[in-house]
Protein backbone atom coordinates (compact mmCIF):
# COMPACT_ATOMS: atom_id res chain seq x y z
CA UNK A 1 0.00 0.00 0.00
CA UNK A 2 1.36 3.43 -0.88
CA UNK A 3 2.10 5.62 2.14
CA UNK A 4 -0.31 8.39 3.10
CA UNK A 5 2.62 10.68 3.86
CA UNK A 6 5.79 10.44 1.88
CA UNK A 7 8.72 12.70 2.71
CA UNK A 8 11.73 12.37 0.49
CA UNK A 9 15.09 13.99 0.89
CA UNK A 10 13.67 16.92 2.83
CA UNK A 11 16.09 19.59 4.00
CA UNK A 12 15.48 22.90 5.66
CA UNK A 13 18.01 25.66 6.07
CA UNK A 14 16.84 28.81 7.83
CA UNK A 15 17.86 32.28 6.70
CA UNK A 16 20.41 32.37 9.50
CA UNK A 17 22.16 29.39 7.88
CA UNK A 18 20.96 26.98 10.55
CA UNK A 19 20.24 23.55 9.07
CA UNK A 20 17.11 22.39 10.88
CA UNK A 21 16.51 19.30 8.76
CA UNK A 22 19.04 17.28 6.78
CA UNK A 23 17.81 14.91 4.10
CA UNK A 24 14.78 13.49 5.88
CA UNK A 25 13.14 10.41 4.35
CA UNK A 26 9.99 9.20 6.01
CA UNK A 27 6.94 7.22 4.94
CA UNK A 28 3.85 7.03 7.11
CA UNK A 29 1.31 4.29 6.46
CA UNK A 30 -2.40 4.98 6.45
CA UNK A 31 -4.03 4.37 9.79
CA UNK A 32 -0.90 4.08 11.91
CA UNK A 33 0.10 6.05 14.96
CA UNK A 34 3.60 7.29 14.46
CA UNK A 35 5.50 8.84 17.33
CA UNK A 36 8.34 11.19 16.55
CA UNK A 37 10.70 11.42 19.47
CA UNK A 38 13.53 13.83 19.87
CA UNK A 39 15.10 16.33 22.24
CA UNK A 40 14.20 20.03 22.09
CA UNK A 41 15.45 21.65 18.91
CA UNK A 42 15.81 18.33 17.08
CA UNK A 43 13.60 19.47 14.20
CA UNK A 44 10.28 17.84 15.13
CA UNK A 45 8.22 21.01 14.85
CA UNK A 46 10.06 22.18 11.72
CA UNK A 47 9.26 18.88 10.02
CA UNK A 48 5.58 19.15 10.93
CA UNK A 49 5.43 22.81 9.94
CA UNK A 50 6.76 22.03 6.48
CA UNK A 51 4.37 19.11 5.94
CA UNK A 52 1.44 21.31 6.99
CA UNK A 53 2.42 24.30 4.85
CA UNK A 54 3.51 26.69 7.59
CA UNK A 55 7.16 26.70 6.58
CA UNK A 56 8.79 26.28 3.19
CA UNK A 57 11.09 23.34 2.46
CA UNK A 58 14.56 24.20 1.21
CA UNK A 59 14.95 20.92 -0.66
CA UNK A 60 13.07 17.71 -1.16
CA UNK A 61 9.53 16.66 -1.81
CA UNK A 62 6.50 15.80 0.30
CA UNK A 63 3.32 14.09 -0.86
CA UNK A 64 0.14 13.69 1.17
CA UNK A 65 -2.13 10.97 -0.17
CA UNK A 66 -0.20 11.30 -3.43
CA UNK A 67 -0.71 15.10 -3.61
CA UNK A 68 2.39 17.26 -3.71
CA UNK A 69 2.21 19.77 -0.83
CA UNK A 70 3.25 22.67 -3.04
CA UNK A 71 1.78 22.00 -6.47
CA UNK A 72 -1.40 20.44 -5.16
CA UNK A 73 -1.59 22.18 -1.79
CA UNK A 74 -5.38 22.33 -1.58
CA UNK A 75 -5.86 18.57 -1.87
CA UNK A 76 -2.88 17.90 0.38
CA UNK A 77 -3.80 20.34 3.14
CA UNK A 78 -7.49 19.48 3.27
CA UNK A 79 -6.49 16.01 4.46
CA UNK A 80 -4.57 17.33 7.44
CA UNK A 81 -5.56 18.52 10.88
CA UNK A 82 -2.83 20.20 12.89
CA UNK A 83 -2.61 20.75 16.63
CA UNK A 84 0.48 22.88 17.22
CA UNK A 85 2.53 22.79 20.34
CA UNK A 86 1.79 26.32 21.54
CA UNK A 87 -1.68 27.26 22.72
CA UNK A 88 -2.62 29.67 19.95
CA UNK A 89 -6.27 30.60 20.34
CA UNK A 90 -8.57 33.49 19.58
CA UNK A 91 -9.07 34.55 23.16
CA UNK A 92 -12.34 36.41 22.68
CA UNK A 93 -14.11 33.89 20.48
CA UNK A 94 -16.50 31.30 21.82
CA UNK A 95 -15.52 27.64 21.59
CA UNK A 96 -18.34 26.96 19.14
CA UNK A 97 -17.43 29.90 16.90
CA UNK A 98 -13.74 29.09 16.72
CA UNK A 99 -14.31 25.42 15.93
CA UNK A 100 -16.92 26.28 13.27
CA UNK A 101 -14.49 28.83 11.81
CA UNK A 102 -11.87 26.13 11.34
CA UNK A 103 -14.33 23.95 9.46
CA UNK A 104 -15.19 26.81 7.11
CA UNK A 105 -11.53 27.66 6.60
CA UNK A 106 -10.93 24.14 5.34
CA UNK A 107 -13.76 24.56 2.85
CA UNK A 108 -16.20 22.14 4.43
CA UNK A 109 -19.95 22.86 4.47
CA UNK A 110 -21.53 23.60 7.84
CA UNK A 111 -22.24 20.53 9.91
CA UNK A 112 -23.37 21.39 13.44
CA UNK A 113 -23.90 17.70 14.24
CA UNK A 114 -20.24 16.96 13.56
CA UNK A 115 -19.03 19.92 15.62
CA UNK A 116 -21.32 18.81 18.43
CA UNK A 117 -19.86 15.31 18.32
CA UNK A 118 -16.27 16.59 18.36
CA UNK A 119 -16.99 18.89 21.31
CA UNK A 120 -18.74 16.10 23.20
CA UNK A 121 -15.91 13.63 22.54
CA UNK A 122 -13.47 16.15 23.96
CA UNK A 123 -15.71 17.00 26.95
CA UNK A 124 -16.10 20.57 25.75
CA UNK A 125 -19.81 20.54 25.05
CA UNK A 126 -20.84 22.38 28.21
CA UNK A 127 -18.21 25.04 27.44
CA UNK A 128 -19.30 25.63 23.86
CA UNK A 129 -20.56 29.17 24.50
CA UNK A 130 -17.67 30.18 26.75
CA UNK A 131 -15.02 32.54 25.52
CA UNK A 132 -11.72 30.74 25.10
CA UNK A 133 -9.95 33.19 27.40
CA UNK A 134 -12.03 31.84 30.32
CA UNK A 135 -10.87 28.24 29.80
CA UNK A 136 -8.07 26.42 31.57
CA UNK A 137 -4.90 25.41 29.76
CA UNK A 138 -6.03 21.81 29.38
CA UNK A 139 -9.34 22.92 27.91
CA UNK A 140 -7.61 25.26 25.48
CA UNK A 141 -5.52 22.33 24.33
CA UNK A 142 -8.70 20.38 23.70
CA UNK A 143 -10.21 23.34 21.83
CA UNK A 144 -7.21 23.21 19.52
CA UNK A 145 -7.75 19.51 18.97
CA UNK A 146 -11.43 20.20 18.28
CA UNK A 147 -10.42 22.82 15.67
CA UNK A 148 -8.14 20.31 13.99
CA UNK A 149 -10.88 17.67 13.95
CA UNK A 150 -13.62 20.06 12.83
CA UNK A 151 -12.97 19.38 9.15
CA UNK A 152 -12.75 15.60 9.45
CA UNK A 153 -9.07 15.21 8.53
CA UNK A 154 -7.60 11.88 7.49
CA UNK A 155 -4.29 12.75 9.09
CA UNK A 156 -3.87 14.37 12.47
CA UNK A 157 -0.65 15.97 13.65
CA UNK A 158 -0.31 16.37 17.38
CA UNK A 159 2.77 18.40 18.26
CA UNK A 160 3.54 17.71 21.92
CA UNK A 161 -0.15 17.16 22.73
CA UNK A 162 0.34 16.42 26.40
CA UNK A 163 3.05 18.90 27.32
CA UNK A 164 1.96 20.51 30.57
CA UNK A 165 -1.23 18.47 30.74
CA UNK A 166 -2.21 16.61 33.90
CA UNK A 167 -2.33 12.80 34.08
CA UNK A 168 -6.10 12.57 33.94
CA UNK A 169 -6.34 14.68 30.83
CA UNK A 170 -3.40 12.92 29.23
CA UNK A 171 -5.21 9.60 29.57
CA UNK A 172 -8.33 11.21 28.15
CA UNK A 173 -6.37 12.37 25.13
CA UNK A 174 -4.91 8.94 24.56
CA UNK A 175 -8.47 7.69 24.55
CA UNK A 176 -9.44 10.23 21.89
CA UNK A 177 -6.41 9.29 19.80
CA UNK A 178 -7.32 5.61 19.94
CA UNK A 179 -10.91 6.33 18.91
CA UNK A 180 -9.61 8.34 15.97
CA UNK A 181 -7.30 5.55 14.93
CA UNK A 182 -10.18 3.11 15.06
CA UNK A 183 -12.02 5.46 12.70
CA UNK A 184 -9.10 5.18 10.26
CA UNK A 185 -7.30 8.46 11.01
CA UNK A 186 -3.52 8.43 10.67
CA UNK A 187 -1.86 10.10 13.65
CA UNK A 188 1.58 11.58 13.95
CA UNK A 189 2.52 12.76 17.39
CA UNK A 190 5.68 14.32 18.64
CA UNK A 191 6.61 14.00 22.22
CA UNK A 192 9.49 13.85 24.55
CA UNK A 193 7.61 11.64 26.93
CA UNK A 194 8.91 8.18 26.10
CA UNK A 195 6.07 6.71 28.10
CA UNK A 196 3.61 8.30 25.73
CA UNK A 197 5.27 6.83 22.66
CA UNK A 198 5.37 3.43 24.34
CA UNK A 199 1.72 3.66 25.23
CA UNK A 200 0.38 4.94 21.94
CA UNK A 201 2.56 4.40 18.94
CA UNK A 202 2.66 1.65 16.33
CA UNK A 203 5.99 2.92 15.08
CA UNK A 204 8.56 5.15 16.60
CA UNK A 205 10.98 7.48 14.88
CA UNK A 206 13.80 9.26 16.65
CA UNK A 207 15.02 12.56 15.28
CA UNK A 208 18.10 14.39 16.46
CA UNK A 209 19.93 17.41 15.06
CA UNK A 210 17.75 17.38 11.97
CA UNK A 211 18.32 13.75 11.11
CA UNK A 212 16.15 10.71 11.59
CA UNK A 213 18.40 8.29 13.39
CA UNK A 214 15.99 5.45 13.96
CA UNK A 215 12.62 4.26 12.71
CA UNK A 216 11.34 1.04 14.12
CA UNK A 217 8.14 -0.80 14.95
CA UNK A 218 7.34 -0.41 18.56
CA UNK A 219 7.16 -4.20 18.89
CA UNK A 220 10.79 -4.51 17.79
CA UNK A 221 11.81 -1.81 20.20
CA UNK A 222 9.88 -3.51 22.96
CA UNK A 223 11.86 -6.68 22.32
CA UNK A 224 14.97 -4.69 22.98
CA UNK A 225 13.23 -3.55 26.12
CA UNK A 226 12.94 -7.20 27.16
CA UNK A 227 16.70 -7.26 27.66
CA UNK A 228 17.98 -7.07 31.19
CA UNK A 229 21.42 -6.60 32.57
CA UNK A 230 22.80 -8.37 35.62
CA UNK A 231 25.66 -6.64 37.37
CA UNK A 232 27.82 -8.59 39.78
CA UNK A 233 30.22 -6.95 42.23
CA UNK A 234 33.17 -9.22 42.87
CA UNK A 235 34.86 -9.66 46.23
CA UNK A 236 38.29 -9.74 44.67
CA UNK A 237 39.74 -8.27 41.53
CA UNK A 238 39.65 -10.42 38.38
CA UNK A 239 42.25 -10.06 35.62
CA UNK A 240 40.29 -11.86 32.95
CA UNK A 241 37.08 -13.84 32.55
CA UNK A 242 37.96 -17.56 32.97
CA UNK A 243 37.61 -19.61 29.78
CA UNK A 244 34.92 -21.83 31.32
CA UNK A 245 32.61 -18.81 31.46
CA UNK A 246 33.17 -17.73 27.84
CA UNK A 247 29.70 -18.92 26.76
CA UNK A 248 28.01 -16.25 28.90
CA UNK A 249 29.56 -13.34 27.01
CA UNK A 250 30.37 -11.61 30.25
CA UNK A 251 31.83 -8.18 30.30
CA UNK A 252 34.50 -7.30 32.83
CA UNK A 253 34.90 -3.71 33.99
CA UNK A 254 38.30 -2.08 33.60
CA UNK A 255 38.96 -2.20 37.36
CA UNK A 256 38.25 -5.94 37.28
CA UNK A 257 35.71 -5.76 40.07
CA UNK A 258 32.43 -5.79 38.16
CA UNK A 259 31.01 -8.30 35.73
CA UNK A 260 27.90 -7.68 33.65
CA UNK A 261 25.70 -10.25 31.98
CA UNK A 262 22.93 -9.54 29.45
CA UNK A 263 19.91 -11.81 29.40
CA UNK A 264 16.44 -11.91 27.96
CA UNK A 265 13.55 -12.10 30.41
CA UNK A 266 11.28 -13.33 27.65
CA UNK A 267 13.53 -16.29 26.82
CA UNK A 268 12.79 -19.82 28.13
CA UNK A 269 15.71 -19.63 30.48
CA UNK A 270 17.70 -16.66 31.58
CA UNK A 271 20.87 -18.58 32.36
CA UNK A 272 21.23 -16.85 35.70
CA UNK A 273 21.21 -19.99 37.84
CA UNK A 274 23.84 -21.78 35.81
CA UNK A 275 25.96 -18.62 35.62
CA UNK A 276 25.94 -18.30 39.41
CA UNK A 277 26.78 -22.01 39.75
CA UNK A 278 29.62 -21.76 37.26
CA UNK A 279 30.96 -18.65 38.99
CA UNK A 280 31.04 -20.48 42.29
CA UNK A 281 32.72 -23.48 40.67
CA UNK A 282 35.33 -21.13 39.22
CA UNK A 283 35.93 -19.82 42.72
CA UNK A 284 34.65 -16.33 42.02
CA UNK A 285 32.87 -14.84 45.00
CA UNK A 286 30.23 -12.18 44.72
CA UNK A 287 29.71 -9.33 47.14
CA UNK A 288 26.60 -7.80 45.57
CA UNK A 289 24.32 -8.09 42.59
CA UNK A 290 21.93 -5.85 40.79
CA UNK A 291 19.64 -6.21 37.77
CA UNK A 292 18.31 -3.48 35.56
CA UNK A 293 16.06 -3.23 32.56
CA UNK A 294 17.01 -1.06 29.60
CA UNK A 295 14.09 1.21 28.72
CA UNK A 296 13.15 3.03 25.58
CA UNK A 297 14.55 6.00 27.37
CA UNK A 298 18.01 4.35 27.55
CA UNK A 299 17.87 3.53 23.86
CA UNK A 300 16.80 7.06 23.16
CA UNK A 301 19.46 8.66 25.33
CA UNK A 302 22.22 6.50 23.89
CA UNK A 303 21.05 7.35 20.38
CA UNK A 304 20.92 11.09 20.81
CA UNK A 305 24.15 11.21 22.82
CA UNK A 306 26.12 9.46 20.12
CA UNK A 307 28.34 12.00 18.36
CA UNK B 1 -11.95 28.93 -5.16
CA UNK B 2 -12.47 28.04 -1.53
CA UNK B 3 -15.50 30.31 -1.04
CA UNK B 4 -16.29 28.83 2.34
CA UNK B 5 -12.88 29.83 3.60
CA UNK B 6 -13.26 33.39 2.29
CA UNK B 7 -16.65 33.55 3.97
CA UNK B 8 -15.22 32.15 7.22
CA UNK B 9 -12.45 34.77 7.36
CA UNK B 10 -14.78 37.58 6.30
CA UNK B 11 -17.42 36.73 8.89
CA UNK B 12 -14.78 36.18 11.57
CA UNK B 13 -13.38 39.64 10.94
CA UNK B 14 -16.83 41.23 10.81
CA UNK B 15 -17.72 39.52 14.09
CA UNK B 16 -14.71 41.22 15.63
CA UNK B 17 -16.21 44.57 14.60
CA UNK B 18 -19.53 43.91 16.27
CA UNK B 19 -17.71 42.70 19.36
CA UNK B 20 -15.70 45.89 19.51
CA UNK B 21 -18.55 48.11 18.39
CA UNK B 22 -17.63 50.96 20.69
CA UNK B 23 -14.07 51.13 19.45
CA UNK B 24 -14.85 50.36 15.79
CA UNK B 25 -17.83 52.60 15.12
CA UNK B 26 -18.72 54.82 18.03
CA UNK B 27 -15.33 56.40 18.64
CA UNK B 28 -14.77 57.56 15.03
CA UNK B 29 -18.28 59.01 15.01
CA UNK B 30 -17.60 60.90 18.24
CA UNK B 31 -14.31 62.29 16.97
CA UNK B 32 -15.90 63.35 13.68
CA UNK B 33 -18.64 65.14 15.56
CA UNK B 34 -15.93 66.98 17.47
CA UNK B 35 -14.34 68.09 14.20
CA UNK B 36 -17.68 69.50 13.13
CA UNK B 37 -18.13 71.35 16.37
CA UNK B 38 -14.61 72.80 16.31
CA UNK B 39 -13.95 73.36 12.60
CA UNK B 40 -17.47 73.56 11.27
CA UNK B 41 -19.23 75.62 13.91
CA UNK B 42 -16.60 77.47 15.96
CA UNK B 43 -13.93 78.25 13.35
CA UNK B 44 -16.10 77.80 10.27
CA UNK B 45 -18.42 80.62 11.31
CA UNK B 46 -15.47 83.02 10.86
CA UNK B 47 -14.49 81.66 7.47
CA UNK B 48 -16.28 82.83 4.37
CA UNK B 49 -17.52 80.36 1.82
CA UNK B 50 -14.97 78.18 0.04
CA UNK B 51 -15.60 78.03 -3.69
CA UNK B 52 -19.27 78.61 -3.26
CA UNK B 53 -20.06 76.28 -0.35
CA UNK B 54 -20.07 77.01 3.36
CA UNK B 55 -16.95 75.92 5.22
CA UNK B 56 -18.85 73.35 7.33
CA UNK B 57 -20.22 71.73 4.18
CA UNK B 58 -16.89 71.96 2.41
CA UNK B 59 -15.03 69.84 4.98
CA UNK B 60 -17.55 66.94 4.95
CA UNK B 61 -15.91 64.89 2.15
CA UNK B 62 -12.47 65.48 3.67
CA UNK B 63 -13.64 64.31 7.08
CA UNK B 64 -15.24 61.19 5.65
CA UNK B 65 -12.01 60.42 3.75
CA UNK B 66 -9.92 61.07 6.85
CA UNK B 67 -11.89 58.41 8.74
CA UNK B 68 -12.07 55.96 5.84
CA UNK B 69 -8.32 56.18 5.26
CA UNK B 70 -7.26 55.79 8.86
CA UNK B 71 -9.87 53.16 9.68
CA UNK B 72 -9.11 51.08 6.58
CA UNK B 73 -5.47 51.00 7.52
CA UNK B 74 -6.03 50.27 11.18
CA UNK B 75 -8.73 47.61 10.55
CA UNK B 76 -6.74 45.73 7.96
CA UNK B 77 -3.36 46.03 9.65
CA UNK B 78 -4.74 44.87 12.97
CA UNK B 79 -6.78 42.13 11.33
CA UNK B 80 -3.71 40.38 9.94
CA UNK B 81 -1.22 41.49 12.58
CA UNK B 82 -3.20 40.04 15.45
CA UNK B 83 -3.21 36.41 14.23
CA UNK B 84 0.53 36.79 13.66
CA UNK B 85 0.97 38.13 17.18
CA UNK B 86 -1.35 35.57 18.81
CA UNK B 87 0.03 32.71 16.72
CA UNK B 88 -3.36 31.74 15.30
CA UNK B 89 -1.99 32.46 11.81
CA UNK B 90 -0.80 28.84 11.80
CA UNK B 91 -4.31 27.79 10.95
CA UNK B 92 -4.67 30.19 8.02
CA UNK B 93 -1.32 29.09 6.61
CA UNK B 94 -2.12 25.39 6.96
CA UNK B 95 -5.60 25.67 5.43
CA UNK B 96 -6.34 24.70 1.81
CA UNK B 97 -6.69 28.34 0.83
CA UNK B 98 -4.83 30.49 -1.67
CA UNK B 99 -3.18 33.78 -0.82
CA UNK B 100 -5.65 35.55 -3.02
CA UNK B 101 -8.51 34.13 -0.95
CA UNK B 102 -6.82 35.17 2.30
CA UNK B 103 -6.51 38.73 0.99
CA UNK B 104 -10.14 38.85 -0.17
CA UNK B 105 -11.29 37.71 3.27
CA UNK B 106 -9.22 40.13 5.34
CA UNK B 107 -9.18 43.12 3.03
CA UNK B 108 -12.84 42.65 2.10
CA UNK B 109 -13.86 42.74 5.76
CA UNK B 110 -11.64 45.74 6.56
CA UNK B 111 -12.97 47.67 3.55
CA UNK B 112 -16.57 46.79 4.40
CA UNK B 113 -16.11 48.14 7.89
CA UNK B 114 -14.64 51.41 6.75
CA UNK B 115 -17.31 51.87 4.06
CA UNK B 116 -20.01 51.38 6.69
CA UNK B 117 -18.16 53.81 8.90
CA UNK B 118 -17.83 56.37 6.09
CA UNK B 119 -21.56 56.23 5.48
CA UNK B 120 -22.29 56.59 9.20
CA UNK B 121 -20.04 59.64 9.36
CA UNK B 122 -21.74 61.07 6.32
CA UNK B 123 -25.09 60.62 8.03
CA UNK B 124 -23.68 62.22 11.19
CA UNK B 125 -22.45 65.17 9.12
CA UNK B 126 -25.96 65.53 7.74
CA UNK B 127 -27.08 66.39 11.27
CA UNK B 128 -24.72 69.38 11.37
CA UNK B 129 -24.76 70.79 7.84
CA UNK B 130 -27.02 70.49 4.80
CA UNK B 131 -25.65 67.84 2.44
CA UNK B 132 -26.11 67.43 -1.25
CA UNK B 133 -24.35 64.85 -3.37
CA UNK B 134 -24.15 65.67 -7.07
CA UNK B 135 -22.77 62.32 -8.24
CA UNK B 136 -23.78 59.58 -5.79
CA UNK B 137 -22.42 56.80 -8.00
CA UNK B 138 -19.01 58.44 -8.25
CA UNK B 139 -19.14 59.21 -4.55
CA UNK B 140 -19.60 55.49 -3.82
CA UNK B 141 -16.96 54.56 -6.39
CA UNK B 142 -14.38 56.78 -4.72
CA UNK B 143 -15.44 55.55 -1.30
CA UNK B 144 -15.12 51.87 -2.22
CA UNK B 145 -11.90 52.36 -4.18
CA UNK B 146 -10.31 54.26 -1.32
CA UNK B 147 -11.48 51.77 1.30
CA UNK B 148 -10.14 48.81 -0.68
CA UNK B 149 -6.86 50.50 -1.57
CA UNK B 150 -6.07 51.58 1.96
CA UNK B 151 -7.22 48.28 3.43
CA UNK B 152 -4.66 46.62 1.16
CA UNK B 153 -2.11 49.16 2.33
CA UNK B 154 -3.06 48.35 5.93
CA UNK B 155 -2.74 44.64 5.22
CA UNK B 156 0.81 45.26 4.02
CA UNK B 157 1.62 47.23 7.17
CA UNK B 158 0.12 44.46 9.31
CA UNK B 159 2.35 41.88 7.67
CA UNK B 160 5.43 44.07 7.80
CA UNK B 161 4.96 45.10 11.44
CA UNK B 162 6.69 42.92 14.01
CA UNK B 163 5.59 44.93 16.99
CA UNK B 164 2.75 47.18 18.08
CA UNK B 165 4.85 50.34 17.65
CA UNK B 166 5.43 49.60 14.01
CA UNK B 167 1.74 48.95 13.59
CA UNK B 168 1.05 52.47 14.86
CA UNK B 169 4.03 54.16 13.25
CA UNK B 170 2.96 54.37 9.61
CA UNK B 171 -0.60 55.55 10.36
CA UNK B 172 0.65 58.10 12.91
CA UNK B 173 3.72 59.42 11.18
CA UNK B 174 2.75 59.14 7.52
CA UNK B 175 -0.95 58.75 6.90
CA UNK B 176 -2.37 61.25 9.39
CA UNK B 177 -0.03 64.08 8.30
CA UNK B 178 -0.66 63.33 4.65
CA UNK B 179 -4.41 63.41 5.23
CA UNK B 180 -4.32 66.65 7.17
CA UNK B 181 -2.07 68.23 4.55
CA UNK B 182 -4.11 66.66 1.74
CA UNK B 183 -6.88 69.21 1.76
CA UNK B 184 -9.30 67.68 4.27
CA UNK B 185 -9.93 71.07 5.83
CA UNK B 186 -9.00 73.47 3.04
CA UNK B 187 -8.81 73.83 -0.69
CA UNK B 188 -5.33 73.36 -2.11
CA UNK B 189 -6.00 76.57 -4.07
CA UNK B 190 -5.90 78.48 -0.77
CA UNK B 191 -2.18 77.69 -0.44
CA UNK B 192 0.68 79.88 -1.77
CA UNK B 193 1.77 78.52 -5.17
CA UNK B 194 5.04 76.98 -3.90
CA UNK B 195 3.24 74.91 -1.30
CA UNK B 196 0.61 73.98 -3.82
CA UNK B 197 3.21 72.34 -6.02
CA UNK B 198 4.60 70.39 -3.07
CA UNK B 199 1.09 69.34 -2.07
CA UNK B 200 0.55 67.76 -5.48
CA UNK B 201 3.07 65.06 -4.49
CA UNK B 202 0.70 64.02 -1.69
CA UNK B 203 -1.43 61.12 -2.98
CA UNK B 204 -4.20 61.91 -0.50
CA UNK B 205 -4.88 65.21 -2.30
CA UNK B 206 -6.18 63.24 -5.28
CA UNK B 207 -8.46 61.08 -3.19
CA UNK B 208 -10.03 63.96 -1.31
CA UNK B 209 -10.29 66.12 -4.39
CA UNK B 210 -12.08 63.44 -6.39
CA UNK B 211 -14.35 62.61 -3.51
CA UNK B 212 -15.23 66.25 -2.95
CA UNK B 213 -15.94 66.67 -6.65
CA UNK B 214 -18.57 63.91 -6.44
CA UNK B 215 -20.33 66.03 -3.80
CA UNK B 216 -20.03 69.62 -5.00
CA UNK B 217 -18.31 69.47 -8.40
CA UNK B 218 -15.43 71.44 -6.98
CA UNK B 219 -11.99 69.89 -7.24
CA UNK B 220 -8.34 70.80 -6.75
CA UNK B 221 -7.23 68.50 -9.54
CA UNK B 222 -9.14 66.95 -12.43
CA UNK B 223 -11.40 63.99 -11.63
CA UNK B 224 -9.69 61.77 -14.19
CA UNK B 225 -6.36 62.42 -12.49
CA UNK B 226 -7.90 61.64 -9.10
CA UNK B 227 -9.24 58.36 -10.35
CA UNK B 228 -5.98 57.52 -12.11
CA UNK B 229 -3.87 58.20 -9.01
CA UNK B 230 -6.16 56.15 -6.77
CA UNK B 231 -6.08 53.27 -9.24
CA UNK B 232 -2.28 53.53 -9.47
CA UNK B 233 -1.96 53.29 -5.70
CA UNK B 234 -4.33 50.31 -5.69
CA UNK B 235 -2.22 48.52 -8.28
CA UNK B 236 0.97 49.31 -6.36
CA UNK B 237 -0.51 47.77 -3.20
CA UNK B 238 -1.65 44.70 -5.13
CA UNK B 239 1.84 44.21 -6.55
CA UNK B 240 3.36 44.41 -3.05
CA UNK B 241 0.81 41.96 -1.62
CA UNK B 242 1.49 39.54 -4.49
CA UNK B 243 5.21 39.80 -3.75
CA UNK B 244 4.64 39.23 -0.01
CA UNK B 245 2.78 36.02 -0.67
CA UNK B 246 5.13 34.79 -3.34
CA UNK B 247 8.12 35.13 -1.05
CA UNK B 248 6.32 34.35 2.22
CA UNK B 249 7.77 37.60 3.59
CA UNK B 250 7.27 37.76 7.39
CA UNK B 251 4.70 34.96 7.15
CA UNK B 252 6.64 31.83 6.36
CA UNK B 253 10.16 30.75 7.11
Amino acid sequence: MSPIISVSNLSKTYGSGFKALKGINLDIAKGEIFALLGPNGAGKTTLISIICGIANPSEGRIAIGGHDIIKDYRAARSMIGLVPQELHTDAFESVWATVSFSRGLFGKPKNPAHIEKVLKDLSLWDKKDNKIITLSGGMKRRVMIAKALSHEPQILFLDEPTAGVDVELRKGMWEVVRTLQAAGVTIILTTHYIEEAEEMADRIGVINKGEIILIEDKATLMQKLGKKELTLQLQSKLDAIPAVLAAYNLELSSDGRTVTYDYDTKGDRTGITSLLNDLRNAGIRISDLDTRQSSLEDIFVSLVRAP
Amino acid sequence: MNYRAIRAIYLFEMARTWRTLLQSIVSPVVSTSLYFVVFGAAIGSRITEVEGVSYGTFIVPGLVMLSVLTQSISNASFGIYFPKFAGTIYEILSAPISYFEIVIGYVGAAATKSIILGLIILATAGLFVPLHIQHPVWMLTFLVLTAVTFSLFGFIIGIWADGFEKLQMIPMLVVTPLTFLGGSFYSVNMLPSGWRTITLFNPVVYLISGFRWSFYEIADVSVGLSLGMTAAFLVACMVIVAWIFRTGYRLKN
